[in-house]
């Protein structure tokens, strides 16, 4: 109990005086996975709402698919950007393993199946409520997109938080494909992963208490958006 | 459609321009190179007294991987590392017979701990030999924490059941507690099971919370820990930024590089001894 | 409104769906002038013929005409049974059309307030659409169909979900929006609405035109015995 309380005292102390390698790490970690959860979305929002409006073939195994990847495990992700990106991968050329960059690919590609499966959904139940009212004002699926996706920005802006919730709390990608390097590529949760296994806990702690506050950030803010939208009759 | 087709492209147009723009750390004039190494070493905490010295005396900064043992030897063999720190002297002149590595030099040793419940069930405090403490340990069937992450300790391990003619893998799941954890994590596993452990004395005298376990057993030549450099083939593997690597192959078996080593304490105590010969040929 | 589209309609227009026929060979064309009802019991076909009309269906066989050729749609609108509401601000729903026609920020803004004023929103400007009552989303409707100022406006049972009061409302509005000078066709299944709005009437029965005709003499003086059956009140089927 003694090491509680110390760890979290340590913890504290660490945050309050804003110890600048905490918070350097803090920084690298938001940089990554906004920069992520951005591209992600770029990517998948789109990507989301032609499956869910265009007719091609393998439509409905590229619908599966993006469910299936949702729940991909992050060191599976890892080891297949790291086995791209390494000198002796197709993409080694480039000299990306071991930097940001690589690790702002992998959680891309992490969070890009939870925006473009739940941007899916949403629009495919917008369309089957509009398509009709929007056919008659002349409007055909590829206008209706932007359309769409304003009417489900609720839904939309919730499944980006998740997509965030999900980068900002793994560690298998991130380790993998940064090394966990010190001043360079480490996180959040690679650091806390280190320093445990040192059994430094109070940097440890300092950190998970931070995610922590993220984490409650990212679902209060989910919340009060899914008030606001009852509100708002959406 | 076609309105369509402009729109579905931005997004994708968007996220290049953002990528190409949040990666510039990946070229840039900075001379650094990669430096592999065992977590077990890093958690010492040398690197830290180390590296800012070396790179304030060169302007080469180093990225430091600490990994496991077989991790880092496979960076190197792909060429994503371009220098490596490892106590694994054979595996080491594997890489470099087998054209991966251009030259080993040895640096500097440490050695390895045999860990324990105070109590001290087998008596390993009592005996001679770090292959006779394991003996003990198997003939009471005392609980072993292994770090079974295939690094140096690992490896220094198995030989050691080996000599004492024990198959630690009969008992694997019974008093033999595999954790596939590096060595530092095994230890935390060795101090909630109240188990034995072998670890190396830095990540012994680095493992801040311990609480129920003692050293119990040191000092024998089969602990001896010498760590090696192997600079990544340039030849095999032309990326490789082996101009910044071999500055510091040169600095570190240097007499500076090697009294730097020598100064480092870890709560007050010397836990390596730079020892730098020429290279193996 | 540089052409017109009218007169248009439906040439040996069949609808087949589910093995089944809906529609059989159905012709009629809509005149520029008299407000048309396409009347019917239940089944008749009365919404298919709209939506066939209006192009949100393709004819099994036969075809749907317009003067002035294939992008007619542009210059129609329609109101549903149920009103189909965007998830924006009265206003947001009513500009979203007119987007869609490519008008400019100034236009719009001057037409939005316009028909505002006319169905009785403005105060309701900024209000979520899909908080209002029932009654208020079928204003809405109308009023985003009318801001685009269509040459022909489809209405599709626009007043099936509403109270009496509410369904003056709508009537009031449909005849305003006809005095404007937009040919109206709707459909309804109550007849009081359908003498009071009707001056065209079209009688469908199981997908088929039975009679046509102005709704004065159609009410007074059916030709068919479907027609007067379905008009003394009579189930037919």
């Amino acid at each position: 109990m003694n090491d509680f309380g110390e760890a979290f005292a340590a913890a504290f102390w660490l945050i309050a005086t804003l110890d600048p390698d905490l918070y350097e790490i803090v920084l690298l970690s938001l940089r990554v996975s906004l920069t992520a959860v951005l591209l992600a979305t770029l990517l998948g929002l789109p990507l989301g709402a032609a499956v869910a409006l265009f007719r091609f073939p393998g439509r409905q195994v590229a619908a599966v698919l993006l469910n299936a990847l949702m729940g991909l495990p992050p060191v599976v992700l890892g080891l297949i950007v790291f086995l791209l990106l390494s000198r002796a991968g197709p993409l080694g050329v480039l000299g990306l393993l071991f930097t940001p960059t690589a690790m702002i690919i992998a959680q891309t590609l992490l969070v890009l199946p939870i925006v473009a499966a739940l941007c899916r959904q949403v629009v495919e139940d917008l369309w089957f409520e509009y398509e009709e009212q929007l056919r008659s004002l002349g409007c055909g699926p590829g206008r209706a997109i932007p359309a769409l996706l304003w009417d489900g920005r609720f839904s939309l802006v919730t499944a980006v938080l998740a997509g965030f919730g999900r980068a900002s709390a793994e560690v298998g990608a991130v380790m993998i494909v940064g090394g966990n390097i010190d001043h360079l590529t480490r996180v959040m949760t690679t650091a806390i992963a280190l320093e445990t296994s040192k059994g430094d806990l109070a940097l440890a702690l300092g950190l998970g208490l931070i995610l922590l506050v993220l984490s409650l950030t990212v679902n209060g803010t989910a919340y009060l958006l899914r008030g606001a939208a009852r509100a708002s009759g959406l | 459609m076609r309105r369509f087709g402009r729109w579905l492209g931005l997004g994708p147009a968007l996220a290049l321009a953002a990528l190409l723009l949040c990666g510039p750390e990946a070229a840039g004039a900075e001379r650094y190179f990669t430096l592999a190494t065992t977590a077990a070493t890093d958690n010492s905490g040398i690197f830290g007294h180390l590296l800012p010295r070396f790179t304030g005396r060169t302007g080469v900064t180093v990225r430091l991987l600490a990994v496991g043992s077989g991790k880092a030897l496979r960076l190197a063999r792909n060429g994503d590392a371009d220098l490596l720190l490892l106590n694994d002297a054979d595996a080491e002149r594997r890489l470099v017979a087998d054209g991966h590595g251009l030259e080993r030099v040895e640096v500097m040793y440490n050695d390895f701990v045999i860990v324990g419940p105070e109590a001290d069930p087998a008596a390993i405090r009592l005996a001679e030999t770090a292959r006779e403490a394991f003996a003990r340990i198997a003939a009471l069937q005392a609980r072993f924490a292994a770090a079974g992450d295939g690094g140096g300790a690992h490896a220094r391990e198995l030989a050691i059941w080996a000599a004492a003619e024990v198959d630690p893998q009969a008992a694997s799941g019974g008093w033999y507690r595999d954790s596939g954890l590096a060595s530092g994590t095994a230890l935390h596993a060795a101090n909630d099971l109240g188990a034995y452990s072998l670890t190396d004395r830095a990540s012994w005298i680095a493992f801040a919370n311990r609480s129920a376990l003692r050293l119990l057993f040191d000092r024998d030549p089969a602990l001896f820990n010498q760590y090696g450099l192997v600079l990544v083939s340039p030849q095999r593997h032309p990326h490789v930024r082996s101009l910044e690597a071999q500055t510091f192959l040169v600095w570190l078996t240097s007499e500076e590089g090697q009294a730097t080593i020598a100064e480092f304490r870890l709560e007050g105590q010397q836990v390596f001894f730079p020892n730098a010969r020429p290279p193996e040929e | 409104m540089s052409r017109t589209i009218l007169p248009g309609g439906l040439q040996s227009v069949s609808f087949e769906a589910g093995g089944e026929r809906l529609i059989e060979d159905l012709t009629l064309t809509f005149q520029p002038g008299p407000l048309s009802v396409i009347l019917g019991p239940n089944g008749a076909g009365k919404s298919l013929t709209l939506r066939l009309a209006h192009g949100l269906l393709r004819p099994s066989s036969g075809k749907v005409f317009w003067t002035g050729g294939p992008d007619a749609i542009r210059h129609q609108a329609m109101v549903f049974q149920r009103p189909v509401l965007m998830r924006r601000t009265v206003a947001g729903n009513i500009d979203f059309g007119m987007k869609l026609q490519g008008w400019s920020r100034q236009e719009r803004q001057r037409r939005r307030e316009r028909v505002m004023t006319l169905t009785g929103l403005t105060h309701l400007a900024q209000r979520p659409a899909r908080v209002l009552s029932a009654g208020e989303q079928q204003r809405l409707s109308l009023a985003r169909a009318w801001a685009i100022r269509p040459q022909v406006l489809f209405l599709d049972e626009p007043t099936a979900n509403l109270d009496p009061t509410a369904s003056r409302a709508v009537e009031t509005i449909v005849t305003a929006i006809h005095e404007s000078g937009t040919k109206v066709v709707m459909t309804t299944h109550d007849l009081g609405q359908a003498r009071r709005l009707g001056e065209e009437v079209f009688f469908l029965h199981r997908g088929k035109l039975v009679e046509r005709g102005l709704a004065k003499r159609f009410f007074e003086q059916p030709k068919t015995a479907l027609a007067s059956a379905f008009l003394r009140g009579e189930l037919i089927w």
